[in-house]
């Protein structure tokens, strides 16, 4: 049978198979499982059969519930049906995997094992999600690396179709879902011999069909509930027995065998250690090690975790054993232990002798590092006369004290094997050049190879560190690449060597590549000192290359990823270097061949000329070596900071967070806001220079700012006292600012350079066409002048929020941001929104954030962009779930009424006390922001005269005496919260009549997760889940709103018109009722040039294809129409418009046919909606009053 | 009694001098098989330029890298990888196969390149796929205040022989009228290894939008005012150099080609009119012409070919400059 070598990760390894053993395979987004229904849905799309000739369908569905619902239907009249997903979505899933279960169905489930959000989200591995799923009656079967998740996919497959129970393979994310590793492909044949073709005919007999009708699904009653539960007894039994006998078949045909429970070690081990998932593979080096030292110690290899064979269990655990420690990726709090563990102990109490002493512990959660040192110490635990019961590893608990001590030294790696670590930026090309040097390696040679990627949480000017391991054994390691372990080290940026040690991770005699501007001769004296002391004290071998100069000149911009490939081939001699320079130009027409032979050419030309530029490095013998550390750096920018910054964002800060002890977290996940002005990451090389003799003071470059990096202030001409000589400002124009002066002012540290502000500035010098009144200009020489002035800038006085115009857009730029600094992309389409609503009501708002990009840049740790004003009032921000943003939000604003009739009945109880204060608290007027002032300012006087008064009516009006202020709820989210998963609970909302505002962010896909269509995403754009082009019509989510009446609707693209934008914001806050807002977000995912999104918005606008309007049940108030539209006639074609975005040029290229089509229809969707809409602008929806009489 | 309107054009027989000439109107077969249905006697293919076809390929490798491994939930970037991109000179191949498929009349491709190494590259690609012809758009800008205007003519040249050192089809180059001698410059260019000329080719206009106070790219259709440069440089040049010659630029319809015939112009090329018009402009042309030859009491194209012709006029200072003088006062306001 065949057995051939591949290279591929373990998503990959897992939708190989359930591609080619299924008809039917229904997805949703998730990370980290998104890509299992990526390459389902390109496979399908580029006409890939499954094993019987036969391409599967493969249709999104709008949440992970959803696809259960349709994988459910799917097998009722049966269809070999998979779904994947994780996390949260697997929850979703729960209420069908229990009737798919019930019903005895066969299917498997692929699950990239997930963190369950509790305290916080994270979208890193653990088992809490499987866990959660255990008692569905599914059969749970555990891959412990990139190879099983191929070879226990097809045992699952198998098993599913001979016992009828349905299983749930998992595997871990990202550790295993995203490791590439080299493993053992199967062919068809191996396929065909595991699937027996009887079993899927008697799958499709079970089906419905009207040719032999039955019924499933009945509502049972006591009487015999409990009866036909108990029936399904002996298929569960038989399970065992079943995937054992198709794991010995997979073995006679691959070499590979499994058991339901596996064993490395002593065979006369005295402790054993008992896991499943990724963590086996770091034991298993520590088990190993130990036994070759002569200690008797063991593992148990969990692999069916469902249905538990005790008798299975007890028979692999060596009579000898007298200690088990069960390891849980998982935490069930309260439970008396973690599951897995919970099972060892009734497996071994049921057994015939005395149970050996079992304890059991924690580890990896959210993808925390797992280490053989770390097995070790749970290892030796066991060896100690009182071992903790319940313990954790891998952390500090100083709290419970429940962690075990562990030690990594000692524990160095194999010698034979070589290990390499890259720093890089994400839009470099690192990882991709590493992905590729792995597939090189792994495919062409005999070494086996293993990389893994690491990204940090920003979404601009992120870094990666690539993690490559190749060596002549199979590589079990697990785990990153620890401090001086590796042998190769490359910086693939030389700015990193100002914030990162990038050598920590170096051996002695290592060597080092650095991108360098600076020659060999060069390149020692501009490195940072504690780069010079690591290499000095290491001995490193330091090579050289500038890579960016190479790269640009073969006409590759910035990737630089190609010449850095070539060099590590070079300097690592894995291959000869002939034979690595022909991979690599194989691997780049590979890669790149059908994107045209121009790539292909400059890639080979750049590679060519990499050696050439490849130099060593003499280390001078004079070696000046400092002393200090990028830590020093990073804490001198903090001492400014709050204490918990400093103590506990900063270390995260610094790339330290997993030395921060469980005491230094919050016990709720409760962060303090306005801590991404501490993160000064510097990152853009260039930054906005402002000209005030030019400038018309619209403020529109503040006004657009993605990361409010440009800040905009008017102010009394006094407060210039003790400005920086570099301070520029200038005198403000209009009646409304006579005598006052403005400055437009830069966060040098905080701008990422993305070039929006130029876009939009309108004003150009008469003299020089191309100079504008915002230029970008090299950031290096404003560096420290911009500084100063931003510091000085912050202290000069914002207005009173009341004594501006918050709906213009000027005023609502003269007012503080307070959503600042973020990570997301660099020129995001989406945060302008949010940076608007907190500076026009940022000091009263709640965010009710949807899980997605607007939660991962607003707080994904370490720092959070929402801020405070100098009084510390700001937005207060939560994310509950994906899917129940709209319910998380009206519940908010039900609390605070809530609150505040209690507040009202209670100021109105003690009104004998409070006097002419309670009267004026109770009539207080708040639709405007001079009403919400004085209500504060009341407030605050209530409070003063509540702690002169006694009795619990008075101490129960200060706990809810702040609801008598105006609170604000902003219901947040993308497109495939409001559009997709969270659309009906948006719906019940829209339907609540309760002063809830809604925003959405619509990227029209889903962003967050990489791209996949939603049905916000318009027809002829490709997407990931849609890469034949989307065939239906994005839907009208506006008109929708609309037709309750009573629900302000605006729709508006902040770069096309921002007058309206800012007015719509406002109309949305000062309407009691529900308001939506639609904004149109570019996004990467479009494809287009995000330094000219907002302009580009123009044409989104002009073309119809994001007509501009509010809804206003006031105007229909009023007696007016209730629809205006803000946006004139279609002045140019669709086509102008999307040509110039990659989502649609792409399909224009790929099929040109099937994207003429495309676009025609969505012409034609663009015209009749605007000639719905023009018609709709005359319409009264209020009937006349005495026509209802009348009836 | 009919016309001969046969006329020889880069060694070809084609049934009469009208031919649409590289532009959108012959960008798809579906407006070529019109325009042969017209009657068209050869066709010039829209122009495959090497930048272009570099640049949108890098756009697509670009776009697909950008923002691809720099964030954990979207390793894999934000846009599917599709299968076939299209880049390249593909899609301007295959619009030769079907060209030169469901056409009966030869087919011309037309090239503009940039590099050196793209002239000879694209130039080989199209001729392997069996065009009749080879048409050089050479288009450049000599911005560069150090470039001589030596230089600049021997980069016409170099490319020139470079090219015909590279393919064997017949070879039309297709110039601006911006050298300090254009007869000199014409025979140096057949001399290169070009079998006719073709002019004048119409650059990219750049204009400046008053509202926007931005240069925006412009080209606007020609008209038959533009006629003149051309009907000057085709009787100058008819008869002096050895190869055939394309008039293009201000070909309205049958006047124009006549006047151009009786320059010397072996094909007269059209496209701004059948912009306009419609393929059936192409036909209304011949006609137009065939009757104005009969009318004339001509028998064929080649006896009226050159009779207007600097050579063969009376006064022949007048395609000089020594009827300019009498030209401009002759001129006179209308009001």
């Amino acid at each position: 049978m065949t057995n051939l070598f591949t290279t591929v990760d373990g998503n990959e390894a897992a939708a190989r198979v359930a591609h080619a053993l299924s008809e039917v395979i229904a997805i949703y987004p998730i990370t980290p499982a998104s890509p299992m229904g990526e390459h389902s849905d390109a496979w399908s799309h580029l006409g890939r059969t499954n094993l019987w000739g036969v391409v599967p369908d493969v249709v999104e569905m709008q949440s992970e519930a959803g696809a259960a619902g349709a994988v459910h239907g799917s097998l009722q009249v049966g269809a070999l049906t998979t779904t994947f997903t994780s996390s949260q979505g697997l929850l979703l899933m729960l209420p069908n995997m229990y009737k798919i279960a019930g019903e005895l169905t066969s299917t498997v489930f692929h699950i990239a094992a997930r963190t369950l959000a509790a305290h916080a989200l994270s979208i890193f591995g653990d088992h809490s999600d499987v866990m959660a799923a255990r008692q569905t009656g599914f059969a749970m079967l555990a891959s412990a690396s990139v190879q099983e998740a191929q070879d226990l996919a097809v045992v699952a497959h198998a098993a599913t179709l001979r016992s009828r129970i349905p299983f749930l393979h998992f595997f871990d994310g990202f550790r295993t879902s995203h490791e590439v590793a080299k493993i053992a492909a199967i062919g068809d044949d191996v396929l065909k011999a595991m699937i027996d073709e009887d079993l899927i005919a008697q799958h499709r007999l079970r089906a419905l069909s009207p040719h032999r009708p039955v019924l499933r699904g009945s509502a049972q009653d006591p009487d015999v509930f409990f009866q036909a539960r108990e029936a399904i007894n002996p298929h569960y039994s038989a399970v065992p027995s079943i995937v054992q006998a198709e794991m010995d078949q997979y073995a006679r045909l691959t070499g590979r065998g499994y058991h339901l429970f596996d064993y490395v070690g002593h065979p006369e081990a005295e402790r054993v250690v008992v896991l499943m998932g990724s963590g086996v593979g770091a034991t298993s080096e520590a088990v190993e090690r130990l036994v070759a030292k002569g200690e008797r110690v063991g593992m148990v290899i969990v692999r069916l975790y469902r249905p538990f064979d005790s008798d299975a269990f007890r028979a692999i655990l060596p009579a000898t054993t007298r200690a088990v420690a069960v390891l849980d990726r998982t935490k069930e709090p309260g439970a008396v232990g973690e599951p897995l563990y919970l099972d060892v102990v009734a497996a071994l109490f049921e057994g015939d002798r005395p149970s050996p002493h079992v304890i059991g512990g924690r580890y990896g959660l959210s993808s925390k590092e797992f280490t053989p040192a770390m097995a070790s110490a749970v290892l030796a635990e066991l060896d100690r006369e009182s071992p903790k019961r319940h313990f954790t590893v891998g952390i500090n608990d100083d709290v419970t004290h429940a962690s075990l001590d562990y030690s990594s030294d000692g524990w160095d790696e194999p010698e034979e094997m070589i290990r390499a670590v890259f720093f890089g930026l994400g839009s470099d090309g690192t990882v991709g050049a590493n992905r590729a040097s792995v597939k090189i390696i792994g495919d062409r040679t005999d070494l086996h190879a293993q990389g893994y990627f690491v990204y940090d949480s920003k979404k601009s000017g992120s870094r990666t560190i690539s993690h490559l391991r190749f060596g002549p054994q199979p590589i079990t390691s697990t785990y990153l690449i620890g401090p001086g372990q590796a042998t190769f080290v490359a910086c693939h940026q030389f700015h990193l060597l100002n914030d990162i040690d990038v050598l920590e991770l170096a051996s002695p005699g290592a060597t080092f590549l650095l991108n360098s501007p600076y020659d060999s001769t060069e390149a020692w004296e501009h490195l940072p000192d504690w780069i010079q002391r690591g290499i000095v004290d290491k001995a490193l071998d330091f090579w050289v290359v500038d890579a960016t100069r190479i790269a640009a000149e073969a006409g590759l911009g910035g990737r630089i990823n190609t010449v850095l490939q070539t060099c590590f081939f070079a300097l690592s001699k894995i291959m000869p270097r002939d034979e690595a320079l022909a991979a690599i130009t194989e691997e780049v027409q590979r890669a790149y061949g059908k994107r045209g032979d121009v790539v292909v050419r400059r890639n080979l030309e750049a590679i060519n000329s990499t050696l050439d530029g490849l130099q060593q490095v003499t280390i001078p013998a004079a070696a000046v070596i400092g002393v200090t550390s990028p830590r020093d750096f990073l804490e001198s920018r903090l001492a400014l900071a709050p204490d918990f910054v400093q103590r506990v964002t900063g270390m995260m800060l610094a790339g330290k967070g997993n030395l921060l002890p469980v005491s230094a977290l919050p016990v709720d996940g409760t962060f303090p806001t306005g801590t991404a002005q501490w993160e000064k990451r510097s990152i853009g090389t260039e930054i906005p220079f402002w000209d005030p003799s030019i400038c018309i003071d619209c403020a529109r470059c503040a006004l657009v700012c993605p990361h409010a990096a440009i800040r905009f202030k008017v102010f009394d001409p006094e407060a210039l006292q003790g400005a920086p000589d570099g301070f520029v400002s200038k005198e403000a124009s209009g009646t409304d600012f006579v005598g006052k002066f403005l400055t437009v002012q830069v966060a040098p540290d905080d701008c990422t350079g993305c070039g929006v502000c130029v876009d939009v500035c309108p004003a150009r010098s008469k003299e020089e066409i191309r100079h504008k009144a915002i230029d970008m200009v090299a950031k290096d020489d404003q560096l420290e002048r911009e500084r100063a002035n931003f510091d000085f800038f912050l202290t000069i006085p914002d207005p009173p929020r009341h004594e501006v115009r918050l709906d213009t857009v000027k005023g609502s730029q003269m007012i503080e941001p307070l959503f600042e600094f973020s990570g997301a992309c660099a020129g995001c389409g989406e945060t302008p929104y949010l940076k608007l609503l907190s500076q026009q009501f940022g000091d009263r708002v709640i965010v009710a954030n949807a899980t997605g990009c607007s939660s991962i840049y607003g707080g994904n740790l370490p720092t959070t962009p929402w801020t405070v004003d100098e009084t510390g009032r700001g937005p207060a921000w939560a994310n509950s779930l994906f899917e129940d943003n709209a319910e998380f939000g009206l519940g908010m604003r039900l609390g605070l009424e809530a609150m505040e009739a209690d507040a009202r009945l209670l100021v109105t109880a003690l009104l004998p006390e409070l006097g002419q204060l309670g009267v004026e608290i109770l009539e207080a007027d708040q639709t405007e922001e001079l009403g919400i002032a004085d209500q504060r300012q009341r407030v605050e006087s209530l409070r003063q005269q509540l702690a002169g008064i006694e009795g619990l009516l008075a101490r129960r009006l200060e706990g809810v005496a702040d609801a008598l202020v105006r609170t604000s709820v902003w219901i947040v989210g993308g497109d495939g919260w409001a559009y997709d998963i969270g659309f009906g609970g948006l719906d019940h909302v829209l339907a609540s009549d309760r002063d809830i505002n809604i925003l959405v962010l619509d990227t029209e896909v889903y962003s967050n997760t990489g791209g996949q269509a939603s049905k916000a995403t318009p027809r002829a754009a490709v997407a990931k889940f849609a890469s034949g082009g989307k065939s239906t019509a994005k839907k009208d989510l506006g008109q929708i709103a609309m037709a309750y009446g009573n629900v302000y609707v605006a729709q508006v693209a902040m770069g096309a018109n921002m007058t309206q934008t800012v007015k719509a914001f406002a109309e949305a806050e000062a309407h009691r009722g529900v308001s939506l807002i639609l904004a149109y977000s570019p996004c990467i995912a479009h494809g287009i040039e995000m330094s000219t999104q907002m302009s580009h918005q123009k044409e989104a606008a002009a073309s119809g294809y994001w007509p501009l309007f509010r809804y206003d049940p006031a105007f229909e108030a009023q007696g007016q129409p209730g629809l205006r539209l803000d946006s004139r006639k279609p002045t140019i074609r669709f086509k102008d418009f999307a040509e110039k975005e990659g989502r649609f040029a792409m399909l224009a290229r790929a099929n040109p046919e099937r994207s003429s089509e495309l676009m025609a229809s969505a012409q034609k969707d663009i015209d009749d909606r605007w000639n719905l809409y023009e018609q709709l602008v005359e319409v009264h929806r209020t009937a006349e009053y005495t026509e209802l009489e009348d009836r | 009694m009919t016309v001969d309107l046969r006329t020889n054009y880069l060694g070809m027989t084609l049934a009469h001098p009208i031919v649409p000439s590289a532009s959108p109107v012959t960008a798809d077969i579906d407006h070529l098989l019109r325009l042969a249905e017209a009657g068209a006697s050869a066709v010039v293919l829209p122009s495959l330029f090497e930048e272009q076809v570099e640049h949108e390929a890098m756009a697509v490798h670009m776009g697909l890298e950008w923002a691809k491994d720099s964030f954990a939930e979207a390793a894999d970037g934000y846009l599917p990888d599709l299968d076939d991109y299209n880049t390249g000179p593909a899609r301007y191949l295959e619009l030769i196969r079907a060209a030169k498929n469901e056409l009966k009349i030869p087919v011309i491709a037309s090239l503009n390149g940039t590099t050196t190494g793209g002239w000879a590259l694209y130039a080989k690609i199209l001729a392997d796929e069996g065009i009749d012809a080879l048409e050089l758009n050479i288009y450049l800008i000599a911005a560069d205040p150090n470039l001589t205007g030596d230089q600049v003519e021997h980069q016409y040249l170099s490319l020139v022989e470079l090219v015909r050192r590279t393919v064997e089809v017949p070879l039309a180059v297709k110039v601006g009228p911006f050298f300090s001698s254009m007869a000199n410059m014409a025979t140096r260019l057949i001399s290169a290894g070009a079998d006719g000329l073709v002019i004048f080719n119409r650059f990219y206009q750049p204009d400046i939008d008053l509202n926007q106070l931005e240069v925006v790219p412009n080209l606007i259709l020609s008209t038959p005012a533009e006629l003149r440069l051309v009907l000057r440089w085709i009787a100058i040049l008819h008869g002096r150099i050895v190869g055939s010659l394309a008039a293009t630029t201000g070909v309205a319809g049958a006047e124009e080609a006549a006047k151009l015939v009786l320059a010397g112009a072996d094909v007269t090329m059209m496209a701004s009119s059948l912009l306009r018009h419609g393929p059936e402009r192409l036909r209304e042309t011949v006609e137009g012409l065939e009757t104005w030859l009969e009318d004339k009491g001509y028998q064929s194209l080649e006896q009226a070919k050159g009779s207007v012709s600097q050579a063969a006029v009376a006064d022949p200072s007048a395609f000089e400059r020594a009827n300019y003088m009498r030209t401009l006062m002759s001129y006179s306001p209308q009001w």
